[in-house]
């Protein structure tokens, strides 16, 4: 029988990239909850409707935040060179990024109990602060995997940043926020998706249609807008010997160099595309399925296509050589082995997150569910 | 590095994780009591046991939500603040992470949603393992982040490699099967069981000294004070242990924790004391003001043998031949070798001079031991702040006597007697709740601050794992999260003592 260990160094590598991948694209999808954060107020015209909203995804949000958590450790055993130059350089981002998610955290728990301290309104603001700020940066963040980042590694392997604002300067890059904007659109529409799937409530859904109509407008300009500039900048390609030097078209050529990549990601677009339409249209109710696994897609398909194929997937401009490939900062050969091991319990896990979700939202919310007098609501 | 960046960086992680320590072992606890009073109410049909449930589980959702929200920032503050910390042994530190992730996260999220909200969604026996798999995923992540911390405390199962200048892993299963994790894991699940029984017992005495809820209130200390003596009996045994693994790998620790300067043979155990403050290594000063030592015991935790040598400080700083122990000066020196060795091999390797490379790392292999002795600078430097860590063991460890005998006591006036007729009883009970938390939070402070300097135990200080950053950051970041912390714990209390005040039978 054939194991882990007998794979080559390259191939684990590659393996655990697809996986980071994957956990970004699922994170990207879960992020429904962070999109619909923001449309609790404008979805809403009563205190009861809005509970109805923060409860359909209030039984959520706790996967998202798990996600988020298991995106990290996945880096930290897999490509611990990244999450030592990436945290511990570009600290204000993360951190913002963090704040943005602790206070997410508290919120629907003491959002309406009484003598919350802070007041409803405020737990309310944090859940709109995560939901806009924190998808905003999480997107200009990953944005700087193309534009770039100043870090320089010592012989040690030891990282040393060279911009003072400690990321923040990704920031100063108008490119930057195409992604983070394109990506706050994009939870707003899964959010309001998810909503009409969840909340049997004809008022709801009508304004949850409406408000995907202009953010679908958006979410084009914007995404198009990050295809477009990713497609035609140069981009950080690695030579046979690791040397790493700017080639033209280098996330286009990608594409086309993996064509089953691109296969995905236009796949994977074509489904948020038919969800919405069919949301719009048709006034379906389901299409979060449909809408979800086309965000996956598209997300997975991206960020696997900036690690494969000779591309530096966190480069540094200020120094190039510094910059990271999956074989330059990967886990050890054993590690990434015995991780790959603990990888194969993700279709278990996978399983009965299904299985949960499935025996919850089987019965969906109603306005009578959220008025009984013995209700957990959020 | 500059020493106002380590101070910062240490300052940080130290307020996040005590802020995080305060809900976690509610956490650990509460979800294993909460999981028996459910089993209860599925076993009997009995609307009290549902309602008594619902009670302690709103207070677990609520300890919990913020246990996340200060836990978030756990994972990624190694990267953040101890990014060289995460490069050298990132390989080792960062796979216990993930796993815990992948197996105890999503186990935790996934069927607390379940927990709370599936009460009429899905049927009694499913919403009964899932109340289980809750209790059982959250103790698991802690199976897991202390694994890792055990881990520095006694890093085994791994080698250095020269070409990536990091520790890489030879073998998950001596990291996860090592002695320390596993001690360490026990003891500290088991002091948040106490926490949370504590905190059920505490709660359930104010309602009788307050004459409400009665029944609920007995029945719910009963299920709370069985637990909290089953546990804390363990604990002690658990500690036991803990004092065993500490002598044979971190002796220095153990001698900080008693105040033990001069190593001798059949060492006694200091019950109480007070340090002399002047006292310095190496000089002829009295150690104590006063103390009382209960003889031999120290000798028989620390290696289970009457008569014998626990090394002092002195040893372990300036060396005892007569019982070879080895000083820091000359593990100094060592280090110093190990480290030119690695500069020797990484210009021997440029240079392309295999020769040369594999002598160097040869050398480097035969002093790797000491290899995080190589950045210090002065042998006293191995010494960690031995007030702190004492006063911290000594608080720990006579709380946890007194919670045996609470929970002993609470347990036979209530089955024996009527325990309303002893308030004096019922208000130690009510004012012990607070006592669980110090007593939990002082033990992180014996097993964190008496491991400094090292941020791995012998090759890597604190000054050396920090991330290359100008300490104003830190200095900034660390205010941003007291606040925030801060605020949230108000939040909590408050609401917290809210729903307590409202009663199992006011509200949900």
């Amino acid at each position: 029988m054939i194991g882990f260990g007998d794979l080559e160094l390259l191939t684990l590598q590659q393996y655990w990239w697809i996986i980071v991948s994957l956990i970004g694209g699922l994170f990207v999808f879960i992020m429904f909850v962070q999109g619909g954060q923001t449309l609790i107020n404008k979805l809403s015209k009563s205190e009861t409707e809005k509970t109805m909203l923060v409860n359909a995804i209030g039984r959520k949000w706790e996967l998202g935040f798990t996600t988020l958590v298991l995106f990290g450790g996945a880096l930290f055993a897999a490509f611990p060179l990244f999450y030592a130059t990436s945290f511990g350089g570009a600290y204000w981002v993360w951190l913002a990024i963090l704040f943005c998610f602790i206070i997410q955290a508290v919120s629907y728990e003491y959002r309406t109990k009484p003598d919350n301290f802070l007041g409803q309104k405020t737990y309310e603001a944090f859940l709109y602060i995560n939901g806009s700020l924190g998808v905003f940066l999480l997107g200009a963040a990953i944005s700087t995997f193309f534009s770039g980042s100043e870090f320089v590694l010592d012989s040690n392997n030891f990282s040393h940043w060279q911009n003072p604002l400690r990321g923040l300067e990704a920031l100063l890059n108008p490119f930057n926020y195409l992604l983070g904007l394109a990506l706050v659109f994009l939870t707003r529409i899964s959010g309001a998706m998810y909503f009409i799937n969840i909340i049997d409530h004809e008022a709801i859904r009508e304004r949850a249609v409406q408000s995907i109509k202009v953010d679908m407008i958006f979410f084009l300009v914007f995404f198009l807008g990050f295809l477009g500039w990713i497609f035609t900048k140069e981009g950080f390609a690695v030579d046979a010997s690791g040397v790493v030097f700017m080639q033209k078209y280098k996330y286009l050529i990608n594409f086309l160099e993996m064509p089953i990549l691109l296969v995905l990601f236009v796949l994977g677009v074509l489904m948020v595309i038919v969800a919405v339409f069919n949301t719009v249209t048709f006034k379906k109710t389901c299409c979060i399925k449909t809408g979800g696994a086309g965000i996956v897609l598209t997300v997975t398909a991206l960020l696997t296509s900036v690690g494969f194929n000779d591309t530096a997937y966190y480069p540094s401009t200020y120094d190039l050589q510094s910059s990271l490939t999956i074989m330059n900062s990967s886990g050890s050969h054993y590690t990434l082995m015995a991780m790959s091991y603990a990888s194969l319990m993700v279709p278990f896990v996978l399983g009965y997150i299904a299985l949960a979700w499935y025996s919850m939202d089987r019965v969906k919310i109603t306005k009578e569910e959220i008025e009984a007098p013995d209700a957990h609501n959020y | 590095m500059e020493d106002s960046l380590v101070d910062w960086s240490r300052a940080q992680f130290a307020l996040t994780a005590m802020y995080h320590w305060l809900f976690v072992p509610l956490t650990l606890g509460l979800g294993f009591i909460v999981a028996i009073m459910e089993t209860m109410y599925v076993k009997t049909g009995s609307e009290f046991w549902k309602k008594t449930t619902k009670f302690w589980m709103t207070l677990f959702a609520i300890n919990f939500a913020i246990g996340v929200a200060t836990g978030i920032i756990m994972e990624f503050e190694f990267g953040t603040n101890w990014a060289n910390y995460s490069w050298f042994v990132g390989d080792i530190f960062g796979a216990p992470l993930a796993v815990e992730g992948i197996l105890a996260f999503f186990m935790e999220s996934t069927f607390f949603a379940v927990m709370f909200f599936g009460w009429d969604k899905v049927g009694k026996k499913f919403h009964l393992v899932s109340t289980w798999l809750v209790a059982i995923g959250s103790n698991l992540s802690a199976l897991w982040i202390l694994v890792a911390n055990g881990w520095m405390q006694y890093p085994v199962g791994m080698y250095f490699n020269p070409d990536t200048v990091r520790n890489e892993m030879m073998s998950f299963w001596d990291v996860l099967f090592s002695p320390v994790a596993i001690s360490k894991f026990l003891h500290t699940i088991g002091s948040g069981y106490i926490t949370a029984s504590l905190f059920v017992v505490g709660i359930s005495a104010w309602y009788l000294l307050k004459r409400r809820e009665i029944e609920f209130a007995k029945k719910s200390m009963l299920i709370g004070a069985t637990f909290g003596l089953i546990t804390s009996l363990f604990v002690a045994l658990s500690g036991d242990e803990s004092a065993h693994q500490m002598a044979h790998k971190q002796p220095v620790k153990l001698a900080a924790m008693e105040g033990l300067y001069e190593g001798r043979e059949g060492a006694g155990l200091v019950a109480l004391g007070i340090l002399n403050p002047n006292k310095k290594i190496g000089d002829a000063q009295e150690e104590f003001l006063f103390d009382i030592e209960i003889p031999y015991i120290l000798s028989i935790l620390g290696y289970h043998e009457l008569n014998a040598f626990v090394p002092g400080l002195e040893d372990l700083v300036y060396g005892n031949e007569k019982y070879g122990i080895m000083g820091a000066q000359e593990k100094i020196e060592k280090g110093k070798i190990a480290l030119a060795a690695l500069e020797g091999y990484k210009e021997a390797k440029k240079a392309g001079n295999a020769e040369e490379a594999a002598a160097a790392q040869a050398t480097l292999e035969a002093h790797m031991p000491y290899f995080g002795y190589g950045y210090l600078k002065a042998p006293e430097e191995i010494v960690p702040p031995i007030a702190t860590t004492f006063y911290a063991f000594h608080i720990m460890v006579w709380l946890g006597g007194w919670f045996i005998v609470l929970f002993a006591l609470v347990l036979f006036f209530l089955t024996k007697r009527d325990i309303q007729n002893y308030p004096l009883l019922l208000k130690a009970a009510l004012w012990s709740i607070p006592l669980g938390y110090v007593a939990s939070e002082a033990g992180w402070v014996v097993a964190e601050v008496g491991r400094q300097p090292w941020a791995i135990q012998d090759l890597m200080p604190v000054g050396v794992a920090a991330t290359h950053i100008a300490s104003t950051n830190v200095m900034i970041s660390f205010f941003l999260f007291a606040i925030l912390f801060t605020t949230l714990l108000i939040a909590e209390i408050k609401i917290m003592t809210k729903q307590i005040k409202i009663g199992p039978n006011g509200g949900h």
